[in-house]
């Protein structure tokens, strides 16, 4: 049963790290050297499953014994699988050169697969094991998803037209040539398509936006947290109820009544809509801080002759700074993003907003790589400012987001 | 939690009271203002037959000149008003509008319909039909030899008309066409799918992050704000970056995907609505394009279950697991009998919240298909109805059946929600 057990896994796991293992070098070879691939998978897992079993069964042996064999079981195994050749590639014809590939590969294969410790195999370990092994696979991939649009969105940005179309798969970047050519598109983006304005006027609206959605949010936070008054446990319930109102819900009558007040075309109207939207999450977020605050030293201020006022400006706000700071990026971050309305309202572009300008360079017209230079300008400032202050607002937004 | 007030209240705690209110006024008018009138609006639009060029109300144009010649004092000329009613559908009532005469002139006749009082001139033209356009003249003698300038003074035009919107006639027309239309069923279900794939999708693959990232290892730090950025980037970066990325002809992805053999022709990830799949020999029609945009859902915010989830466990006492790990409990036991128990709670808030938020969804279809090949979920449904066919009634109809829907869930969600996690 052990036994069984042990070889299974040995076998599962052999087979998804050649798999993987195969899958990882070919795509990286195709990138490097732009050949067409087509990476022999099935007889990779099926080597893997081989090499591995083997490494497990000689459990005897010195380790690197069994590496040599597992290797050895390895390359043999692909290549009778795969009629002799490894991968379809230029060199394939050099028998030295494909000896060395076949080789490193197995190798490096193997080398991965020796970790694991198929000898002791209880039901313990073979998790253990499998785990590892999901694990490091699972946050390689997971890694490679969540980086490749970003990183295709800059890359993208940073070469010419004739590079883009003579080869999709070149990932490299040249940073050799001369800045002017090689940020080309961020210098067109701003001398001719106005993204200097759009910058200035998505900064202006967001930074009003806190302004704003703080002004009216800290004084209904604290006498929702501090102060007895009737409707008090309804007003908190209802708040995060109106956070789940769509956006789309309210745009039809906005535009319609905005369009008759002359406020649709402006950024003024933004002004409007923005904080409204985001004082309810905010003033839910500051009055989850403020309750954790201690009352003896508001009650304190109090006894000592300051008004409620005095007290929220000389107490409470100074020992909210983190709160406060939090709040001020998650409501900077929502402005600056936001999408809807901006594409909704503004048809002026000197008024446009970041993402308003991105959307109008979505056309046919436009070639893609300025497209990805403005994602890229769009980006950049809203994820500087998240890394800066990442402990802030991570902190921030579990505490006092969610979690009630 | 707080404790009741009281019934009866006292002079302090009714000044307390006074100040709360006082303080919560704002929040609460601008609240009142831009988000709960809006949705009230919606009911009344949506039972309306308003369209886009509706908001521009009827109005009354006055556009005026001279008429004739003048080439010495006590020539007679003509200020010539032409008047039109810039609606072609409605009736403009009580319209009227009054303008100053030049100085160099003298009135000799005026029209009936206008009446003068010294220099000022106010006419009275009753009701205009919908389209009419007509003229109406002063003529006068000219006090000074030259043409006068009878564009010195603006004619200052008003009128009265229906507005659609204002009105108090009601139909059901858009309801009908709404729940009419041959493809009513189709968004829904597309709506659905959406929102319960896209919500679990991130919730699966948040859990799986947070897994992951759980124990310390080297470079965890950098890859926890890495896995926040598709959180945090603007939703047009990221949605464009994966437009340009799957692209059929040009992106990456399929050439990756032809290089290696896997497939023959490029495969049109946002553009094709079905794809045919071979599953041992089983054929069948896989959603291609709602599969991406649900991919695409759950990429974008796995970061968000994924920071919860994560702070949950990190909450958790270690001498749990050290516990579980003395009685040799094996990791997939420790996980099902130990994290899960311990994660229900926020899992089960986070499945409420991305639920409703992920059902709201419009920015992110919108761009990366349109609504195009399948993908017109509810959202998008909206903006297709009100702004691309100009029907704002029938938007204002999707968007009140929207609405409803989502307090149906919220009124589900608050009775199964678990009380303790909120």
């Amino acid at each position: 049963m052990r036994t069984a057990l042990a070889a299974g896994t040995a076998a599962l796991a052999g087979a998804g790290w050649g798999f993987l293992w195969t899958l990882a070098l070919c795509l990286l070879y195709s990138m490097a050297a732009g050949v067409a691939v087509a990476p022999p998978l099935g007889p990779a897992a099926v080597a893997g499953a081989a090499a591995s079993l083997a490494c497990a069964w000689r459990w005897r042996w010195s380790r690197r014994a069994r590496l040599a064999l597992a290797a050895g079981i390895f390359a043999f195994t692909l290549l009778a699988l795969n009629g002799g050749v490894f991968i379809d590639a230029p060199w394939r014809d050099t028998p030295l050169l494909r000896a060395a590939v076949v080789a490193l590969v197995a190798w490096s294969a193997v080398a991965t697969l020796s970790r694991l410790r198929l000898d002791a195999a209880t039901r313990y370990q073979t998790e253990k094991t499998l785990l590892a092994f999901g694990k490091g696979g699972g946050l390689a991939v997971l890694t490679l998803l969540v980086a490749l649009p970003f990183y295709v969105m800059v890359m993208t940005s940073l070469k010419s037209q004739q590079a883009l179309l003579a080869d999709p798969l070149d990932y490299s970047i040249d940073l050799g040539q001369a800045p002017a050519k090689l940020f080309v598109s961020y210098i067109e983006l701003f001398t001719e398509y106005h993204f200097g304005t759009f910058l200035w006027n998505s900064l202006l609206v967001s930074v009003a936006t806190v302004a704003l959605t703080l002004a009216f949010a800290i004084p209904g936070a604290y006498a929702a947290a501090r102060l007895r008054f009737r409707g008090q446990q309804v007003l908190t319930q209802s708040i995060l109820l109106i956070y789940m109102i769509p956006a789309i819900v309210l745009v039809i009558p906005l535009y319609a009544v905005f369009s008759q007040l002359g406020l649709r075309n402006s950024l003024y109207g933004l002004l409007v809509v923005y904080p409204a939207t985001t004082i309810p999450v905010a003033l839910y977020m500051l009055q989850g801080y403020f309750r954790g605050l201690p009352a003896e030293l508001e009650e304190a201020g109090l006894l000592d002759g300051l008004r409620r006022p005095g007290v929220i400006a000389k107490i409470t706000l100074p020992l909210s700074l983190p709160a406060l700071a939090a709040v001020g990026l998650y409501v900077f971050m929502i402005a600056w993003n936001e999408f809807l309305f901006a594409f909704m309202f503004l048809d002026d572009i000197e008024i446009f907003t970041l993402s308003r300008g991105v959307v109008s360079l979505n056309s046919s017209e436009v070639p893609r790589q300025h497209l990805m230079a403005a994602a890229v300008v769009a980006t950049v400032p809203v994820l500087l400012l998240f890394l800066a202050c990442e402990r802030f607002l991570v902190t921030g937004l579990t505490a006092g987001g969610v979690k009630g | 939690m707080a404790a009741a007030a009281p019934r009866a209240l006292g002079p302090l705690a009714r000044r307390e009271q006074r100040l709360a209110y006082a303080l919560l006024a704002p929040t609460v008018g601008v609240v009142l203002l831009v988000v709960l009138a809006p949705l009230l609006a919606n009911f009344w639009i949506s039972a309306k037959p308003v369209r886009l060029e509706d908001l521009r109300p009827p109005q009354l144009f006055v556009n005026e000149r001279l008429r004739g010649d003048i080439e010495a004092a006590g020539d007679v000329a003509a200020i010539e008003y032409r008047l039109r009613n810039s609606s072609r559908k409605d009736e403009l009532r009580a319209a009227r509008f009054t303008d100053v005469l030049p100085e160099e002139v003298e009135a000799v006749e005026v029209d009936g319909r206008c009446g003068l009082d010294g220099r000022r001139l106010a006419c009275d033209l009753g009701t205009l039909a919908p389209g009419a356009s007509f003229r109406l003249t002063v003529l006068f003698r000219a006090l000074a030899a030259g043409r006068p300038d009878v564009r010195a003074s603006a004619p200052a035009a008003a009128a009265e008309a229906d507005s659609v919107l204002t009105s108090l006639e009601f139909s059901f027309a858009n309801f009908q066409l709404l729940f009419s239309a041959h493809d009513f069923w189709e968004v829904l279900k597309v709506s659905f799918y959406y929102t319960v794939f896209g919500t679990a999708g991130a919730l699966l693959l948040g859990l799986c992050a947070a897994q992951m990232l759980f124990k310390d290892f080297a470079g965890r730090g950098f890859l926890r704000g890495l896995f926040l950025f598709p959180y945090v980037a603007p939703v047009i970066a990221v949605a464009f970056a994966w437009v340009v990325l799957l692209d059929p002809f040009s992106g990456t992805v399929n050439a990756m995907l032809q290089r290696m053999g896997a497939v023959a022709e490029p495969v049109n990830f946002l553009g094709a609505r079905y794809v045919e799949l071979g599953f041992f020999g089983l054929a069948f029609d896989f959603p291609l394009a709602l599969a991406t945009v649900i991919a695409f859902e759950a990429w974008r915010y796995f970061p968000l279950s994924f920071l919860f989830i994560l702070a949950r466990m990190q909450a958790l006492p270690a001498s749990l697991y050290e516990a579980a790990e003395m009685d040799a409990a094996t990791p997939l036991q420790q996980f099902w009998r130990i994290g899960m128990p311990q994660l229900a709670g926020i899992l089960a808030v986070l499945f409420l919240l991305r639920f409703i938020w992920t059902f709201n969804k419009f920015d992110d279809i919108f761009l990366l298909t349109g609504g195009a090949a399948g993908t017109r979920t509810l959202t998008v449904n909206v903006y297709e109805q009100a702004f691309a066919l100009s029907n704002l009634g029938a938007g204002a109809a999707v968007a009140v059946l929207i609405f409803v829907l989502l307090l149906g869930f919220s009124l589900v969600f608050i009775k199964y929600a678990p009380k303790d996690e909120g």
